[in-house]
């Protein structure tokens, strides 16, 4: 049997998780990751596929940017398996006047920032995507954008931190970590006790209570997003898709199913369940946003809907830190529903944390303790 | 509760058979002997697989070949059916148009299509 001490522990085996167990194995580091039901069961599997960059807040767009510079383009090659990354622009499509001046905002701060981002008209949209109806009125266009497979990310950045080493336990549930000598150390699930030298908390929602038991509190709530998919069509496009005022999100897969995500606007009320659950309303309410935008996809047919829980924080960004009064205890949750796209970013970014005790990209708008009262 | 599962327990070496290139989920025409490499990968849940390989993903939505992937997956973990947990059965129980679900509410009837 191997042994409960490793170097670094990582609770949750999320795409997050299992990023940082792949990029620590690859250094060589002893990883544990431990897992409360299966890889990849909340919001890794449960999203909408984007690698975006435009629409971020500028405190986590230096992430992004680093991760469609230098990640994604060579991550299938790397992991050795087709995680059907297409870096093939993205549109943020805007229907009303309102939703022009929020795009250009977007837009503005990200261009402050060095991101190729620009706005466009009705007319330019449809020459890259001429599928979109005369509704379109304008549109925020980033060129380096695009989408890839949550499901095979996630699992291929697991094989293969499997493969250099990185132990992984399932079905193993943490109650707390605890301290030793003023130091994070010990992981206590419900049947068994893990030891490391750094222990990084990606569990999505479920970090609360588990930070919770060492005294840090990150405002969160569990927000509910469902998604649904199509049957396979014939290829359309191969941009990603989102708009002003999220009444959906997409893109077509490699499968050719399209893959669209959305809300019903009431979530908040009608989900309070312990695990996700679609509400009969809103593949609907999703059906209804999409045909507007693609009048031609009303005969598509629905396969499948599925619902997850976003790890919403306050002020929508991830916290990606070091808890500084518990040294040995890093913190990587948050993630407010756009975690996919900086994934193998913020997993690099975590090893570099272990390994040199400073991630290379400076993450101070992202700390812990940066949530305040109004007044 | 979930089992608990330790990944880096090693299953004996794939060894392959004879018929693994017949086909077990027919809608996305994967193969017996991609299920049981994908075991041998890591993939030790029904939903994992399901996400490896898009076993039940397509038009019957594992109405036809869950039992037997499930059956293929316990055989070459070496343990019974009835330790693995079901995959999650998803809404619409047919696939349905998308034109069908955007009118549910009947007002101007076709609004949407």
């Amino acid at each position: 049997m191997s042994s409960n001490v490793s170097e670094a522990v990582i609770i949750g085996g999320g795409i997050i998780g299992c990023a940082t167990a792949y990029y620590l194995a690859k250094a060589g580091v002893s990883v544990t990751v431990l897992e409360k039901s299966q890889i990849g069961e909340g919001g890794s599997s449960r999203n909408g596929g984007g690698v975006r960059q435009s629409g971020r807040d500028p405190r986590e767009l230096p992430i992004a940017m680093y991760g469609v510079e230098h990640l994604w383009p060579t991550l299938s090659e790397e992991l050795g398996m087709d995680v059907e990354y297409y870096k093939k622009g993205n549109l943020r499509l805007a229907k009303t006047e309102a939703h022009i001046k929020i795009l250009q905002g977007l837009t503005d701060s990200a261009t402050k920032k060095g991101l190729e981002v620009r706005m466009i008209n009705g007319e330019e949209v449809r020459q890259i995507n001429p599928y979109l109806s005369k509704e379109v009125i304008g549109a925020s266009w980033c060129p380096s954008d695009g989408h890839a497979n949550p499901l095979l990310a996630t699992l291929a950045f697991y094989k293969n931190a499997r493969r250099l080493g990185a132990r992984f336990i399932t079905g193993e549930k943490v109650i707390r970590i605890k301290k030793i000598k003023g130091k994070a150390r010990q992981v206590i699930t419900e049947q068994n006790c893990y030891e490391g030298e750094n222990i990084i908390l990606a569990a999505g929602f479920d970090s609360n209570p588990i930070a919770g038991s060492i005294g840090i509190h990150i405002p969160m709530n569990r927000v509910l997003l469902e998604a649904l998919v199509t049957e396979a069509q014939p290829k359309m496009f191969e941009q990603m898709l989102g708009t002003a005022e999220a009444d959906f999100y997409g893109h077509q897969s490699t499968h050719g199913s399209f893959v669209f995500g959305g809300s019903s606007g009431i979530d908040a009320y009608t989900s309070d369940y312990d695990r996700p659950v679609t509400n009969s309303m809103t593949a609907s309410c999703i059906c209804r946003g999409i045909i507007r935008y693609f009048p031609e996809l009303a005969t598509a047919k629905i396969v499948r809907t599925w619902a997850g829980w976003v790890d919403e924080a306050a002020d929508h960004v991830p916290v990606i830190s070091f808890a500084e009064e518990i040294p040995g205890l890093i913190l990587a949750c948050g993630f407010s529903g756009h975690g996919f796209g900086i994934s193998p970013a913020v997993g690099k970014l975590l090893s570099e944390m272990v390994l040199e005790g400073k991630p290379s990209i400076d993450l101070s708008a992202l700390r812990y303790d940066r949530f305040k009262a109004k007044i | 509760m979930s089992k608990i599962i330790d990944r880096s327990l090693k299953l004996s070496p794939f060894i392959p058979q004879a018929d693994d290139d017949m086909i077990i989920c027919r809608c996305e025409e994967v193969t017996k002997g991609e299920i049981r490499r994908a075991i041998h990968d890591g993939m030790y849940t029904l939903t994992e697989i399901r996400r490896y390989l898009r076993t039940g993903m397509g038009l019957c939505q594992g109405q036809t070949c869950s039992r037997l992937v499930k059956s293929l997956v316990a055989k070459e973990m070496g343990i019974a059916p009835s330790e693995l947990e079901n995959t999650v059965s998803r809404a619409p129980q047919r696939p349905v148009e998308m034109s069908v679900l955007a009118n549910e509410r009947g007002e101007g009837a076709g609004q949407y299509e």
